[in-house]
């Protein structure tokens, strides 16, 4: 009948794609090519780009938009965004920088020093009340979801520099004394050769992975970006989700202010300020869809590298940093370009009779 | 308002015909080699039912598509329309059956929009309010220009819609669908408008599924039966009985109702329920229905469009909310509960528009599959993927879906295939019972009676099936039951024995005498 053609022909077009399509491949794959590229491109301009610690240097800088960036693809595979991580990241250090200098209690008279672990767990905490508020606007309230971050990135902003008023915490060290050292280890210490920072990228990277291809809650994330009426009808708890991602996505983003305050033994309140659009960024170079429901952590990852990557090769050559800011530029509005042409080639190519199906149904 | 210069032609000869034309979607065929005249002056009304192929000729006539081959013919010359405006050029305007106003601007604009009327210094919006008032007065509807569409009933806002195509100076006019909002009031001054355009020389091609209506106002007769001519005839030479006949056409097997098994339990029970109209009107969608069904028995809901169908499946669903009455899954009230609690208990809906509703694009044809069931697939946290694949791999057999496997993307599946994908997702939630709004849209005769084979299968192994429908020919296919609708009410129920015209008559569509 009629239809056994469909089938025969996709699985043609998808023998086609498995190995002859060149353009298709390179499409596929631009983030490994881009990434390849950056490298071989610098490692030929300078002989100090092509070394382990410069990679392992690079690599540390990465993690913190690498890190921002999963929670983003989170967010952003819902058909969202968060505008709110780079307040709450600056947020979450002030805060780590606030308790490691002791919470006076008047009442009792007592300063309390809570240790390290305490410290850095009420920041995640934090974080996570910061995603609660966003995904309750989005989800209870109806608040675009632009609009909702927005106001959240100002509000979480200003209470970090109300916090400081205006100042930095410089002595994040602790003293041995009142058992609050450490804080230096998630910034300096190192596992194997490998900075700690990057390492909790791996970690958070990995654990991510498997929550969206294994688990219920990742095929439910899928569905409600790709199609929110069909997956709430088809019982996805899509409010659940919806609530959960911006939660996530707000402890990624006080994980990663802890590590770079970490980093730089110090908090300041504007740390962070617009490091919500290139976290954005590694996601969309990544080949996720803004419109939600595709994309995966490891293009993000691959976008956090090419990012990184290319913002440090230009340091190391010597260009200034006005000409880094249009490279980084013209590299999303390719990225996006990119996208845009391999979503629209994607679906049409198989869909010729499926998504114009609709089509005859309205006649008559 | 004028009207193109007609003198020298003979009222009622062709002045637009499509010759041969058809249309081909994938591998879906709208139209197969249609001949179709619009008489100079004259009504000629369009008959077929849903998917007919009606509509498809209208958007060819009107340049909204394109056919795959055929000739369109405007006074006997070969012409080809590549857009609307092409087609608006040559004096052809269109109403189309979906409105297609901007909600957020004035009366004004959307009658205006895209031909704004310009001065030196800018839009002459005096003017357009002038001719806007002009268009109201004739259409006998007191609606101040300056209001914004939003702000109108569905009805003014076909009222618009059908001003904006009077204010081009259209020589052949297309309605498609032009009443289904009114009220008769509104259908009346609408056909002292359509006389007063055919008195002038426009030529009228109609649409309508209301078909004592269109017998009033209609010169000539032409029925559409899947893509092709099945009759034409003068007003005249024509009953209402001609048009059933022809429109329906011989019974094409879509199975009967499965026998052998006794009804169970009653499994779903509506108790006086209601559903507000979404525009905020006040008005009830579904107005203090009662309805039973038993384990094992097929009902089908039939009505036109707007008696309700859709709004009583969804609110059963807990999708829409109601503003009164009580629903019951196994005598336990579910009223309160979450769709996916609904799905847990048993309840699962095969929604209308499979593409806005049922079916996640972005995902595989086995993602698709397992969605509404992949709660029980998780061993402890994680998904397990075997037992996953196997559930996929038994689903698609069961349900007969021809793909290349469950890693296929959605979108390489035609029309019944996708169908059956959102079918074969809610059966394996396993339910007691299952509602289906309009299973047979966009679907081939083939698939149509698969789809209904499957439905008798499960139901004689004990499921509840609702399933409504728009097309008589499918209430008199496997339904132990069908109930007729009628602005949110039951109009009627039948046995199986039922006759198609009794139906009809029930529904409001046509009172045969």
């Amino acid at each position: 009948m009629t239809d056994a053609a469909p089938s025969v022909k996709s699985s043609r077009a998808g023998l086609f794609a498995n190995g002859f399509d060149v353009g298709r491949l390179l499409l596929e794959g631009r983030a490994y090519f881009a990434l390849i590229a950056i490298i071989v491109v610098f490692s030929a301009l300078s002989p100090y780009y092509f070394t382990v610690n410069n990679f392992l240097t690079m690599a540390s800088h990465v993690a913190l938009f690498g890190i921002l960036a999963v929670g983003m693809l989170l967010v952003i595979l819902n058909g969202g965004i968060d505008l709110s991580v780079g307040s709450t990241l600056g947020l979450s250090g002030v805060i780590a920088g606030f308790l490691m200098q002791g919470v006076k209690l008047s009442l009792f008279g007592v300063v309390l020093y809570p240790a390290v672990w305490v410290v850095a767990l009420l920041s995640c905490a934090l974080g996570a009340l910061i995603g609660l508020i966003n995904g309750v606007l989005i989800a209870r309230f109806k608040v675009p979801a632009f609009v909702a971050t927005l106001g959240v990135m100002y509000m979480v902003r200003g209470v970090a520099l109300l916090i400081t008023n205006g100042l930095t915490y410089n002595n994040l060290g602790g003293r041995p004394e009142l058992g609050n050292t450490g804080f230096d280890w998630l910034g300096f210490n190192r596992l194997f050769g490998v900075p700690i920072g990057v390492l909790v990228m791996i970690v958070i990277a990995i654990i991510g992975s498997l929550v969206l291809s294994r688990t219920p809650f990742g095929r439910w994330l899928y569905a409600s970006g790709g199609n929110e009426r069909a997956a709430e009808l088809s019982g996805v708890p899509v409010k659940t989700v919806q609530l959960s991602v911006y939660m996530l996505s707000g402890i990624c983003a006080a994980i990663a202010g802890l590590i770079l305050s970490s980093q730089l033994t110090s908090a300041g309140p504007t740390a962070g300020t617009s490091y919500e659009l290139t976290a954005i960024a590694a996601v969309v170079i990544g080949g996720a869809a803004l419109t939600g429901g595709r994309g995966n952590i490891r293009g993000t990852m691959l976008g956090a590298f090419v990012i990184g990557f290319l913002s440090d090769g230009l340091v190391i050559i010597g260009i200034s940093s006005y000409w880094q800011t249009v490279f980084t530029g013209a590299v999303i509005v390719l990225a996006v370009l990119l996208n845009a042409i391999q979503y629209r080639r994607q679906p049409k190519a198989p869909a010729s009779s499926g998504g114009s199906a609709t089509s005859p149904q309205k006649a008559g | 308002m004028s009207t193109t210069d007609t003198r020298g032609a003979v009222p009622g000869d062709a002045v637009l015909s499509a010759r041969n034309i058809a249309k081909a979607y994938g591998n879906i065929h709208a139209l197969k080699g249609v001949n179709f005249d619009v008489h100079r002056g004259k009504v000629t009304t369009l008959f077929g039912e849903n998917g007919a192929g009606k509509s498809t000729l209208m958007k060819i006539l009107s340049g909204v598509v394109q056919p795959t081959s055929g000739v369109i013919e405007l006074d006997g010359d070969p012409v080809t329309f590549s857009s609307a405006s092409d087609a608006r050029d040559c004096g052809i305007s269109i109403i189309h059956q979906e409105l297609s106003l901007a909600p957020n601007l004035s009366v004004r604009d959307n009658i205006f929009m895209g031909r704004e009327l310009r001065t030196a210094s800018g839009i002459d919006f005096a003017e357009e309010a002038s001719q806007a008032r002009a268009l109201m007065t004739e259409l006998e509807e007191d609606i101040d220009p300056m209001t914004l569409v939003e702000d109108l009933r569905l009805g003014q806002q076909q009222i618009v819609e059908i001003a904006r195509a009077l204010s081009v100076d259209a020589r052949i006019l297309i309605m498609d669908e032009p009443t289904s909002a009114l009220s008769a009031t509104e259908v009346e001054v609408l056909f002292k408008v359509i006389r007063d355009l055919t008195g002038r020389g426009v030529s009228i091609v109609y649409i309508s599924h209301h078909l004592e209506e269109a017998l009033q106002i209609t010169d000539y007769a032409v029925v559409l039966r899947d893509g092709a001519m099945t009759a034409k005839a003068d007003r005249k030479d024509i009953d209402l009985e001609w048009i059933v006949r022809n429109m329906v056409g011989e019974n094409y097997n879509l199975g009967t109702p499965p026998t052998g098994h006794e009804f169970g339990e009653v499994a779903l029970s509506i108790e006086d329920v209601s559903v507000a109209d979404v525009s905020g009107s006040g008005a009830s969608v579904v107005d203090h229905l009662s309805l039973d069904v038993r384990e094992g028995e097929i009902v089908c809901i039939y009505g036109l469009m707007g008696a309700g169908r859709t709004e009583l499946l969804e609110c059963i669903a807990g999708r829409v909310p109601k503003t009164g009455g009580r629903v019951f899954l196994k005598g336990e009230e579910i009223s309160r509960l979450s769709i996916a609690d609904r799905i847990k208990r048993g309840l699962a809906l095969v929604p209308e528009d499979r593409q806005r509703d049922g079916l996640v694009q972005t995902m595989s044809v086995g993602e698709n599959l397992s969605l509404a069931s992949i709660g029980s697939f998780a061993r402890r946290m994680f998904l397990s993927r075997g037992r996953e694949r196997l559930m996929i791999d038994r689903s698609i057999r069961s349900v007969h879906i021809k793909t290349a496997g469950g890693g296929a993307a959605i979108g390489s599946l035609s029309g019944g295939n996708q169908q059956k994908v959102v079918i074969g997702k809610m059966l394996t939630t396993e339910p007691t019972v299952i509602l289906l709004d309009e299973p047979s849209r966009g679907i081939d005769i083939g698939a149509k009676a698969e789809v209904f084979r499957l439905l008798a299968e499960r139901a004689a192994k004990g499921l509840a099936v609702v399933f409504s429908t728009s097309e008589v020919a499918e209430c008199l296919s496997i339904a132990h039951r069908i109930v007729v609708m009628h602005r949110g009410r039951i109009s009627a129920q039948f046995g199986s024995g039922v006759t198609k015209e009794q139906i009809m008559a029930a529904s409001g569509e046509a009172v045969i005498a």
